[in-house]
């Protein structure tokens, strides 16, 4: 009988036969923490008795959450995280390197890799063939301190995309449309695969958005093949000698398997309070919006800031819109500048904010005032996220996030491109 | 399990509850000021729980129950106003996990026939949750042994710092 991604990954590094249910110890490669969740495992991991990680280049701080620090309290808590860096020879990514789940995608995750994160959308990391999971921060203590945790072999629902994506639809759309589909706990405690000819022709910036976003089905993991895609981009990011083709057995057993075909989707929105309350952008349209939010590590990357400065070039966002983008690491920032989009964002109205989460999770850079709607390209619209309760969250590709901002209402973006 | 019987009320919250409106992040100044944080406990779903709680009650949830974000805050927080258990039809995966390690106990059962208010005798080993307001008796099923071991060991920490390794 063959084995999923999941099981295959799991079976190497826990030096089993892993099948969906079992319960194994599995070596951890890579561990990590943000600024919102590394001072409670940082202290648990001292509470633990320990002093440093089993392997220190292994283990990493991300500032990126509240970054520069908003005030005080999370100033000191930035002094703790670098401070212990610096004692255990954790690797410190420091404010403006970017978002951590990013930067994990450009310089360390790996096909077969096994990474845990404390932060949910470490999930991010599947894109790449590597299982990547959150979790909390007693067991990202654990894991930086043991290099190894325990884990349920997930079972595992198969995502077979077909077809092309029809003008004006992107991969944001396909999984916003999924997690629709299937509820915001379809995947609970499960894997998600995705296979097929869409995905074989998905660049790796796609992959992620799709692969950050598993979680907001309750998924494990969200796993992709590492096929020649992968191959590239690693050897582009400088990891080339690190790639290894991994792929499902023909004969997995999946628990469900779901068909999309790509040429069918239209661009998709997410409602308030929650992801899988979506719809066509055709039934929002009109819908006001007063911030417009184009970044994070769902869709901060460059291709998703060159298709926002395609929509926007030579023209004005909407006078009663705010718009800001952040882009989802320095690396990108940088790219964007060279590739002219920052220009044409900054020339169309747009705020730039620094490489990080800003806006995404309510603790600065664009708080929502009482009764305000924000268009975002985030991955969460929960009552209270963006810092206020009294708001609403709207998610969707960046495309309709551009078309958006130029009306001041929801748009489809197919009305612009 | 620790602490076989338990006592208490219920409060009860509906599907959905995310760890944005257990604890959001508007309050991710506090998070190493932990008792200030958590008086700010599900203030987004009830801004009135953090004064009705008692000791040893419960927070009764719906479906998915702990959705969203890694931060174990939020079953901290929980446990630190001092609910003694958790019950839901389903809990998000993250937030299970984090609830044990915090050594708050999680149970999955059929919450729809509890009612803000009813008083609960909980017995952990048995496995059987009654109502004692309105007579119902629901059964909860078993977690992972692993699971045990370490809620037995008051959460994960501690499970570490007297074993010194994982084991399954």
């Amino acid at each position: 009988m063959g084995k999923t991604l999941a099981e295959k990954i799991l079976s190497a590094k826990s030096g089993t036969d892993a099948r969906a249910g079992d319960i194994v110890i599995s070596r951890v490669d890579f561990a990590f923490v943000q600024d919102t969740t590394g001072p409670l495992t940082l202290r648990q991991f001292q509470e633990s008795g320990f002093t440093r990680p089993a392997s220190p280049q292994a283990c990493a701080i991300f500032m990126d959450h509240a970054a520069p620090s908003p005030n005080r309290e999370q100033a000191n808590d930035h002094l703790f995280l670098r401070r212990f860096a610096s004692e255990t020879g954790c690797q410190l990514f420091e404010v403006g390197q970017g978002v951590c789940h990013q930067i994990v995608a450009e310089q360390f995750a790996c096909p077969g890799d096994v990474i845990v994160g404390a932060d949910s959308h470490t999930v991010t990391g599947g894109a790449l063939g590597a299982f990547a999971t959150g979790m909390g921060s007693s067991d990202v203590a654990i894991a930086m301190a043991l290099g190894k945790n325990w884990f349920r072999v997930p079972a595992t629902i198969k995502i077979d995309v077909t077809g092309r994506f029809p003008k004006g639809v992107y991969v944001k759309d396909l999984i916003l449309y999924l997690i629709g589909k299937i509820g915001a706990e379809g995947a609970n405690y499960k894997a998600l695969e995705f296979t097929g000819p869409a995905v074989a022709r998905m660049t790796v910036s796609q992959r992620l958005t799709i692969a950050n976003m598993a979680v907001e089905a309750g998924a494990k993991v969200g796993l992709f093949p590492a096929d020649e895609v992968t191959g590239a981009y690693l050897e582009a990011q400088g990891r080339g000698a690190r790639y290894r083709p991994l792929q499902p057995d023909d004969d997995a057993v999946y628990e469900r398997v779901i068909e999309i075909n790509a040429g069918r989707l239209v661009p998709t929105v997410a409602r308030p309070h929650t992801v899988d309350n979506t719809a066509a952008v055709t039934e929002l349209k009109g819908t006001k919006i007063q911030q417009v939010f184009i970044g994070t590590c769902t869709s901060g990357r460059l291709e998703d800031l060159a298709i926002a400065a395609r929509i926007l070039r030579g023209k004005q966002k909407h006078k009663d819109v705010r718009l800001l983008v952040a882009p989802a690491s320095r690396a990108v920032m940088e790219a964007a500048l060279r590739a002219g989009y920052i220009r044409t964002l900054v020339k169309a109205g747009a705020i730039i904010l620094p490489a990080g989460c800003a806006a995404c999770l309510g603790v600065h850079q664009g708080v929502l005032g009482d009764g305000e709607s924000c268009l975002s390209t985030a991955n969460r619209n929960f009552k209270g996220r963006m810092g206020n309760p009294d708001s609403f969250i709207y998610l969707a590709s960046p495309a309709t996030a551009a078309a958006s901002a130029l009306t001041g209402e929801i748009t489809d973006p197919r009305e612009v491109l | 399990m620790t602490g076989a019987l338990l006592r208490g009320k219920v409060h009860k919250f509906g599907d959905d509850i995310s760890t944005d409106l257990i604890i959001p992040g508007r309050y991710a100044r506090l998070r190493s000021n932990l008792p200030e944080l958590a008086k700010h406990v599900l203030e987004d779903a009830d801004p009135d729980f953090v004064n009705r709680v008692r000791p040893g009650d419960f927070v009764v949830g719906g479906d998915n129950f702990g959705q969203g974000s890694s931060r174990e805050h939020a079953p901290l927080v929980i446990k630190m106003a001092g609910v003694s258990a958790i019950l839901a039809k389903s809990v998000a995966r993250i937030f299970f996990r984090n609830a044990i390690n915090q050594g708050l106990p999680v149970l999955i059962c059929d919450t729809d026939r509890l009612a803000d208010g009813d008083e609960l005798e909980i017995d952990l080993l048995g496995g059987t949750v009654k109502d004692v307001t309105n007579g119902a008796v629901l059964t909860f099923g078993k977690m992972p042994q692993v699971m045990v071991n370490i809620l037995n060991e008051g959460g994960l920490i501690p499970y570490i710092r007297k074993h010194g390794d994982l084991k399954l």
